[in-house]
């Protein structure tokens, strides 16, 4: 089994699509949306395969430690929303070949009209447990 | 103070009783889920009153449970009760319902993280909490996946022949594979492969279970005090356990010398070598890759060759090794940490240090992109000695 994350930003619902930003959809497509993401999530748990999943706030600031006695500097709120991480979920599974499943399945949640939104999803590998036979 | 239960003595009996339930005529998942609230229930009220036959006080009280559950069952469906209320008498078999119920939950059909999570429960006896903790997913998860599992043996009958070598994959599988929390994953699969043993007789099971006693041996070594790798090499082998090496030892020889090699016999040999070396450059290389040819001949697997081309690397030079390396397929795993060694060793430090930090930017776990990156930044910094 490996564990995949699946990254959903905020750009790939209105910049790099032919799909307006989700707050010019109709409150049912909105809906229908969001809806698709639970049952999505339900699936998963039901098939053994989930692990956990989090929606994030577009507001967020860069913080960086700047030095001994001094609180942190912050900078932001960001300008752009383009790379910002709009929401996690993490899957247990037992293939590569399944993550790219399920990440295309979750990137045809619905958009307006029904339509699948085809937006991007960024999946990346956990670094597991290291295995005690390696010789 | 009352004692506490024996964890371990109690799920020892796990595989009997549930062997009993099922002879019986109860349904297996449904049999497992009763086994399951009897073991509950034995840590609750056996501190107080510990019964004289553990085994046949679990057969009881999970014999119960499951006629509970099937009444219940039985009346919100209003149907008639398909299980008789006494159970048949008569001697019951119990090895081989041992043996049966390991190839119900590593049966081929089962995904191997399927097989995995349902031996551990059905057979280990341990809970679904502690199932979910040990492979990090949520504990809804994992009752999912062990009910999915137990859905599809479900047609299978309990004592239709099995493979023995599916079985050893999924033990292998839980040794090798997990993370560390509350339970022990490598003792545990230790314990089931000697309940294996004594089941049946079958070198391969004793070869498995050789193999892992000479590596679990070798833990206390295996990690620094910080968590990161220490490789074999560089361990300090007074820290290894001799009783499990000499126990590891006896296991394979007596398996060997019934003259039916296997992957884990020849693996476990690889292992023994290793742990009768005094010290790393006294290691018996030339022998160690002609183990590796029997398991290249015996699996074809290309992690083999790659672990060959190590040995040869040791046995022959790092130039024979390089040459060894090129016949493998280069997308194996560690395959770029494998080249960087033998770079080093032939003393160019250049390629070494440029292929430690691809072998790490690649690696698949921290500990190992750890080291790796150690490495290449070692190589770097002449100036500088460290490990």
């Amino acid at each position: 089994m490996a564990k995949y994350l699946m990254l959903k930003h905020y750009r790939s619902t209105s910049k790099s699509l032919d799909c307006a930003p989700m707050d010019q959809w109709t409150p049912d497509e909105v809906s229908a949306h969001m809806q698709y993401m639970n049952d999505f999530a339900a699936k998963l748990t039901e098939t053994g395969e989930f692990v956990g999943g989090q929606a994030l706030a577009p507001e967020g600031v860069w913080v960086r430690y700047d030095g001994e006695g001094r609180p942190p500097v912050t900078d932001g709120p960001f300008a752009e929303t383009k790379d910002l991480i709009a929401g996690w979920m993490v899957i247990d599974v037992d293939s590569y070949e399944r993550a790219v499943e399920l990440a295309g399945e979750l990137s045809a949640a619905p958009g307006p009209g029904g339509e699948p939104i085809r937006e991007w999803l960024e999946l990346r590998p956990f670094l597991g447990a290291p295995p005690t036979i390696t010789e | 103070m009352t004692p506490p239960v024996d964890d371990v003595l109690v799920r020892s009996l796990v595989p009997g009783v549930l062997g009993v339930l099922v002879r019986r005529g109860a349904d297996f998942a449904a049999a497992e889920d009763a086994v399951q609230e009897a073991l509950v229930e034995a840590v609750r009220s056996w501190p107080a009153a510990p019964p004289r036959d553990p085994k046949g006080w679990l057969v009881t009280v999970a014999w119960r449970k499951f006629l509970d559950a099937t009444r219940a069952e039985t009346t919100r469906r209003r149907r008639e009760e398909a299980v008789a209320d006494e159970p048949p008498s008569g001697p019951v078999p119990s090895t081989d319902d041992t043996l049966q119920l390991y190839f119900l939950c590593a049966h081929p059909s089962l995904t191997p993280a399927s097989a995995v999570a349902l031996t551990l429960r059905a057979v280990g006896g341990l809970t679904t909490r502690q199932i979910a903790a040990a492979y990090l997913v949520p504990e809804a998860t994992m009752a999912q996946r062990i009910s999915r599992a137990k859905r599809t043996v479900s047609g299978i009958r309990f004592d239709s022949p099995g493979d023995v070598a599916t079985v050893l994959r999924v033990l292998y599988l839980v040794f090798n594979e997990g993370y560390s929390g509350d339970v022990d994953l490598a003792a545990e699969a230790i314990r089931l492969t000697r309940q294996l043993a004594a089941a049946v007789d079958h070198p391969e099971v004793a070869g498995l279970l050789a193999l892992m006693l000479l590596h679990h041996a070798r833990r206390a070594a295996r990690t620094a005090d910080d968590g990161s790798l220490v490789p074999l090499a560089e361990q300090d082998r007074r820290r290894w356990d001799t009783a499990l090496i000499s126990e590891g030892v006896q296991v394979l020889q007596a398996a060997l010398a019934r003259d039916r090699l296997g992957e884990y016999q020849a693996q476990a040999a690889i292992a023994a070598l290793h742990a009768d070396a005094p010290t790393a450059a006294e290691t018996d290389w030339v022998q160690i890759v002609e183990w590796y040819d029997e398991l290249v001949r015996l699996t074809g697997s290309p992690v083999v060759r790659l672990n060959r081309a190590v040995a040869v690397g040791e046995a022959d030079g790092p130039r024979a090794g390089l040459a060894a390396l090129a016949s493998v397929d280069a997308s194996v795993p560690r395959f770029v940490a494998v080249q960087a060694y033998l770079h080093e060793k032939d003393g160019d430090r250049t390629t070494a240090a440029r292929l430690y930090a691809e072998a790490a930017a690649r690696a698949g776990n921290a500990a190992e992109r750890d080291h790796l990156t150690r490495q290449a930044a070692r190589l770097n910094s002449p100036g500088r000695p460290g490990r």
